[in-house]
């Protein structure tokens, strides 16, 4: 038997002093040679654990050993047979806890770097073969047609799924472009626009159609769309609403949600005002709330726009962050400064009711809680004052409660998502389907991408596929 | 796209697009808004929904020149389009048969009042209008208001037109003048429907202000327009943007609009050259 190499390939990446002040993408990919020494790295175990560990079942060791025999076409292949949006994937994915954490090198603490690779993939493709040039043979039709509400990740992968199953699919999409949090929330320097374009494109290739500007709930109902002559519908419109503090004083102005601030800057392009006309403060003294990916990238986006100092105020301590490892790090290298069992109590204003500072407490961890980390709690009489001029709460989302308040017959929980079997994605409305963070609340790309592909599944198999 | 069929200047700076937009059309209420982005660099701004007609497929949008994006609106001729038309949004005003109602419209105000008035009257109010503006000049909408009013007031700061004064003096008389009013509806520049609201508040009649905050998406999804009413923060896009007068935090909502004062003033001025050149 070969000796393992153990020696990851590592990712190149732009310098953190000259990221910190552009929008370009950090992560630079693997060149030819680089992806094939990964590959190569590869023992195309038997047991192919790693394709347990992927959400979407994309078979792993196929396209790695195509990449190692220079076949990239069959490379494609592989991967486009089981995910729609490998490019997007192989940058956001939290590999390090799916596909990489069941590899057999993981033991060894080498995992093959699947999620670089699989980048690698999608991103030969575009360049070589153009993403959408060749369209994919149509299925045969089956007469079925499938309304997909929400152009997110789930959205997108349950659409992609049924329209090469032959059913006519339309999405319909609340935004002027289609992506969803891909689009508004994902900043530019993780995932590039013209990659989820791509994949947009890729989608619409596939004969899905797709309607923007289209607010369901406010033009069709649910209900209305069932009755115009769709014959089932998927629900994946995320969770779109920003969860704030509830202090009074969090009106002040400088005040953003994660998702106001992200939106103004990835979808709306404000780093480019005044050429686009959308603006975003852009603060001297930044804190960001909280210590997930959203927190992370609201941070790096603060940064990039000139902040001087950015701050990371996080009410547990660093092995807590929810955050990918690797944006923790991205952001520490890049200069974020964290600011851990850190809790807000108020924001202070000036007169003319723009926020001067933040008072806090300091936190100290108790017993686990239901989540399973250590309970955050407050140590009394332990407040202080951070100087900051813009404050970004980055705390969650929750699911728009728009369709599910205009529908008859969903269920909801006290949180706001809809009721769904998991398994199948059905919900108790006849012909409805959920998937994604509005049925789970805040989650990643991928598992949306999976219940996608589920509800898409059993949506087939109610048409007797 | 969104194509523009008609396009009318009813003031100086204050223009009407009449839009083909069958979808919204077919769901537009009276106090709802719409969402317009011009094109790919544009911004998303909300504009409030002035009318509508359901055969034609068209929906009615009336706004005043104050910055870069409504300049470079402005510009636009029949036949050209718009890249996004969203919409449309919001709650719709609440129309009952209240009685006597006044509804107030204070400059580009007169706009989103008149569906509102129409409606109001169609449901058996007694309809008393006061459309009040800086100068005559910048008046429109008087027929309009009118021929859905009983009784109809016009002021003019200046004197120019009608009565002199702003719209909280007659506002202030009807309500001192023993007629039972049951409800008010005024619809203006933040500043107007304040003072509107502090008119009415001794009087004890219900005063609804529709708010027109800065928006992004205009569907819940970014809590750039929150507003504090009766010390609760709501969303004025989903929670509104009607809202009980005498219950929302002027202060606050007059600062929120100031958020973007000097960013605003940067793109007027670079549009401006840009344009002059």
């Amino acid at each position: 038997m070969a000796k393992l190499n153990l020696n990851r390939v590592a990712m190149p990446r732009q310098a953190p002093k000259k990221r910190a002040k552009n929008f370009n993408e950090v992560a630079l990919g693997y060149s030819l040679e680089q992806a094939q020494e990964e590959a190569s790295r590869c023992i195309q175990c038997p047991k192919r654990n790693c394709v347990e560990g992927c959400p979407v079942g994309v078979d792993i060791p196929d396209f790695i050993k195509a990449i190692r025999e220079g076949d990239m076409p069959e490379a494609v292949r592989v991967l486009k047979s089981k995910n729609a949006l490998p490019g997007i994937c192989g940058r956001v994915c939290p590999q390090e806890s799916q596909c990489e954490a069941t590899c057999s090198l993981a033991k060894k603490e080498a995992p093959i770097a699947i999620g670089r690779l699989e980048r690698f993939v999608a991103d030969w493709e575009r360049a070589n073969m153009g993403a959408t040039k060749k369209s994919p043979k149509s299925p045969k039709p089956t007469g079925k047609k499938v309304a997909v509400v929400g152009s997110g990740p789930a959205g997108l992968t349950a659409a992609a799924d049924l329209a090469k199953m032959g059913h006519s699919v339309t999405i319909f999409e609340a935004l002027h472009v289609a992506g969803g949090v891909l689009m508004y929330g994902i900043p530019e320097f993780r995932l590039p626009k013209e990659i989820v374009q791509a994949e947009v494109d890729y989608v619409a290739s596939l004969g899905v159609k797709i309607e923007l500007d289209s607010v369901v709930g406010k033009l069709a109902t649910l209900d209305e769309i069932l009755a115009g002559g769709y014959d089932a519908v998927f629900l994946g419109t995320g969770a779109g609403l920003p969860m704030f503090l509830g202090y009074p004083s969090e009106n002040l102005n400088g005040i953003y949600s994660a998702n106001e601030f992200l939106t103004r800057v990835n979808l709306m392009k404000a780093y480019l005002f005044p050429d686009y006309d959308t603006p975003v403060k852009v603060g001297k003294q930044v804190a960001v709330i909280g210590g997930g990916n959203v927190a992370m990238d609201s941070a790096r986006c603060a940064l990039r726009l000139g902040a001087d100092k950015v701050y990371i105020v996080y009410r547990r301590s660093e092995v807590e962050l929810p955050a990918r490892r690797e944006e923790v790090e991205n952001a520490m290298e890049e200069g974020i400064e964290f600011r851990y069992l850190t809790n807000p109590k108020q924001f202070l204003g000036n007169d003319q009711k723009w926020v001067v500072g933040m008072e806090c407490h300091q936190m100290e961890l108790g017993e686990p809680d239901e989540s399973g980390r250590r309970r955050p709690l407050v140590k009394e009489g332990s407040e202080f004052v951070i100087d900051v001029d813009e404050v970004i709460v980055a705390l969650g989302t929750r699911p728009n409660p728009l369709i599910a308040s205009t529908t008859e017959g969903l269920e909801t929980t006290k949180w706001g998502t809809v009721v769904a079997d998991e398994a199948t994605g059905k919900t108790v409305k006849d012909k409805v389907w959920a998937g994604g963070d509005i049925v789970t609340g805040s989650a990643t790309v991928i598992s949306a991408m999976g219940a996608g592909k589920v509800a898409a599944a059993d949506i087939d198999k109610f048409f007797g596929g | 796209m969104y194509k523009i069929l008609l396009k009318q200047d009813l003031a100086p700076q204050i223009h009407l697009f009449r839009m083909a937009a069958p979808a919204v059309a077919q769901k537009a209420r009276a106090g709802q808004f719409v969402v317009v982005r011009i094109d790919e660099k544009g911004e998303r701004i909300p504009l409030t929904i002035a009318d509508w007609d359901e055969k034609e497929g068209t929906v009615t949008i009336v706004f005043m020149e104050v910055g870069a994006t409504t300049a470079r609106l402005a510009l636009l001729k029949e036949g050209d389009a718009i890249a996004d038309f969203v919409g449309p949004l919001g709650v719709p005003a609440e129309i009952d048969n209240f009685g006597t109602v006044v509804c107030v419209a204070g400059g580009v105000g007169a706009a989103p009042v008149a569906p509102i008035a129409r409606e109001l009257k169609k449901a058996g109010n007694k309809v008393t209008s006061i459309l009040g503006a800086r100068s005559q000049e910048l008046l429109f909408w008087e027929d309009v208001l009118e021929s859905t009013s009983d009784q109809m007031i016009v002021t003019t700061d200046d004197g120019s037109y009608g009565r002199k004064g702003v719209v909280t003096e007659p506002l202030k008389e009807l309500l001192e003048s023993g007629e039972k009013i049951d409800r008010v509806i005024a619809i203006g520049p933040v500043v107007m429907m304040k003072f509107c609201a502090l008119t009415t508040l001794p009087f004890g009649v219900k005063t609804i202000v529709s708010l027109n905050p800065i928006m992004v998406d205009g569907t819940g999804m970014c809590g750039c327009c929150r507003v504090s009413v009766d010390g609760e923060t709501k969303f004025a896009c989903v929670d509104g943007p009607d809202f009980d007068g005498h219950k929302v935090d002027w202060d606050l909502t007059a600062a929120r609009q100031r958020i973007y004062l000097g960013e605003e003033k940067c793109a007027y001025e670079e549009w401006q050259k840009s344009h002059s050149s």
